[in-house]
């Protein structure tokens, strides 16, 4: 736990200033220094591309807009997935049986293909991939959270809260969200991984983020085209997107075993 | 099982108006981006592709049209439809998943199995720590660095598809689809087998004097299945996903390399009827998974 966090934290300080260290920047083309293996003539640590752009640079931004997309989208998930499960679970009855059967409906889409297919009728744009991968995370989050809910809902300071006539909406976003605080703070965590995933999928695809900008994802599909005569191209990208997830999948599942969640409610 | 079947028709009629209103509230026609078109010319091709129809005439024509197994034409590959697109592609991406799957189940319980009976040893956190790198490295990251080191330096095994005959060139693509589900399987085995080995019913065997491997095959084995085979609704959306990338890594002409060109060139009938396509798939199969559980496991059906 402790390991997976400084190797993320170290990661998220290198992307941050590593760029303001090189000379270089993440546009800029040079022909006569194409396909420069790593090392450090010309400072450039991790080679250049098929293009003479330096990849240290891209690279950390790639990390910067992997992240980024990442973690905003989980913030969408979180919002979504919060208010669906704690009104569900608050409310409880009816209401919940069909707010959790439209759950169980959505598990059994194969969402990511509808996110391409949102890639493939409107403009790619960032806001677009944020929401989208928001919209297709916040499922696990709701199940949790009704859960929880669930066993909130029959706390006394909830009823002491109903008796003196706070309404249902207050209720729901004053008294019982604060208190899920925890678990949604171990999810997070595991959602992020799975935006990543997302995002990095479809910029591998092409269907993400559009050059110049660039993501891992997107330089993992760079690398493939040059793997041949220019492995470091593919190998660097790649096992820093290695290196994050797993990160991450290790942090998320130690403190889902510290705070002792269950998975499934 | 009847009530079941019937909840899976609004499930896929839900999947069909979001994905044909998401194409057709798109921004701009399917034929904008190429050269700008005379007005009449423009207006010709709108009508031969019955796109000036309002939007619920097109609808009723579409579904009439898929309920007869018709998808409409392809807007990008001339001379094909979309459900002959989808023949010739589907086949292919079909091996290639069920052979993964099969992969899946036979390596990720096995060792899952091993690791659960071994608990706390070397060999277990061994698999363990495998099994959790194996689940978070992407497919699209396993397949090029796969092709890299087994094809590209090692030449052991072909990097493509076309050309190439017999077992040879299905090892990397049902490799790399199978290993993050190998992985995934791994942990839910280990963690069942450990509930039910600590069951009464296992100690009851034990005492009555059976060896290890009697127990595990006559008694542990079946309940300890039941979470692997709810799992394998999600695990077969994550390979049908997985083929669309191993398909375009390797070259391989099946339906995700169709889906991923028809997105790319914004074929929207085929992308729209490739997304159709999927989603009664997956629909269907966990439909059958769910029919499955209930004779496996008796005690569901009460529910």
């Amino acid at each position: 736990m402790k390991r997976s966090g400084a190797i993320l934290l170290f990661v998220l300080v290198l992307a941050i200033i590593g760029p303001w260290l090189s000379p270089h920047d993440y546009l800029s083309t040079n022909f006569d220094d194409m396909l420069r293996s790593p090392g450090l003539s010309g400072l450039h640590l991790f080679g250049t591309d098929d293009l003479g752009r330096d990849l240290f640079v891209r690279t950390m931004l790639g990390i910067r807009v992997t992240l980024l997309v990442a973690v905003v989208a989980s913030l969408v998930s979180l919002v979504i997935g919060v208010t669906y499960g704690a009104v569900a679970g608050y409310v409880g009855g009816r209401v919940d049986a069909v707010m959790m059967r439209f759950v169980d409906t959505l598990y059994a889409l194969p969402f990511i293909f509808f996110v391409i297919l949102l890639m493939v009728a409107f403009e790619r744009n960032f806001l677009l991939i944020f929401v989208a991968i928001g919209a297709i995370n916040w499922l696990d989050m709701a199940r949790i959270v009704r859960g929880q809910t669930l066993s909130l809902r029959e706390r006394e300071f909830v009823n002491a809260a109903r008796l003196t006539g706070v309404s249902t909406a207050r209720i729901i976003f004053r008294h019982i969200a604060p208190n899920l605080l925890g678990i949604v703070v171990v999810y997070v965590t595991l959602t992020i991984p799975q935006a990543i995933l997302v995002e990095s999928f479809l910029s591998f695809l092409g269907l993400g983020v559009q050059e110049p900008q660039t993501s891992l994802g997107a330089l993992v599909d760079a690398g493939v085209n040059q793997m041949e005569g220019a492995s470091w191209m593919l190998l660097i990208p790649a096992a820093v997107l290695a290196l994050i997830l797993m990160s991450f999948n290790f942090l998320g599942d130690a403190m889902r075993d510290f705070f002792d969640v269950r998975q499934t409610p | 099982m009847l009530l079941r079947l019937l909840g899976a028709i609004p499930t896929l009629l839900l999947v069909i108006v979001l994905a044909f209103l998401m194409v057709h509230a798109a921004p701009g026609g399917p034929f904008d981006d190429e050269r700008v078109l005379p007005t009449d010319v423009a207006a010709n091709i709108q009508a031969a592709y019955h796109l000036d129809e309002p939007l619920p005439q097109q609808f009723t024509r579409y579904m009439a049209g898929l309920l007869r197994g018709d998808l409409g034409p392809s807007y990008r590959y001339r001379d094909y439809t979309v459900s002959e697109l989808i023949g010739s592609g589907f086949p292919i991406s079909l091996q290639l998943g069920a052979l993964a799957m099969a992969l899946a189940l036979l390596v990720g319980i096995s060792s899952g199995t091993v690791a659960a009976l071994k608990q706390g040893s070397m060999l277990d956190r061994v698999v363990m720590s495998l099994a959790m790198t194996g689940i978070s490295i992407p497919v699209f990251v396993v397949a090029p660095v796969l092709v890299l080191l087994l094809a590209v330096k090692l030449q052991w095994l072909p990097a493509g598809w076309s050309g190439e005959s017999g077992f040879a060139k299905f090892v990397l693509p049902v490799i790399t689809l199978a290993l993050p589900q190998i992985a995934y399987i791994a942990r839910l085995t280990r963690a069942s087998m450990i509930d039910v080995l600590g069951c009464d019913f296992i100690r009851t065997a034990r005492s009555q004097g059976l060896g290890s491997k009697a127990i595990i095959r006559v008694h542990a084995l079946k309940p300890a299945m039941l979470p692997v085979l709810s799992y394998m609704g999600p695990a077969i959306a994550a390979i049908l996903t997985g083929t669309v990338v191993v398909e375009e890594v390797f070259g391989i002409p099946g339906l995700g390399q169709f889906f991923v060109r028809g997105a790319l060139n914004r074929d929207y009938t085929l992308v729209l009827g490739i997304v159709i396509f999927y989603a009664a798939l997956i629909i269907s199969l966990n439909l059958v998974v769910d029919i499955l559980y209930g004779f496996i496991d008796p005690r569901v059906k009460q529910r």
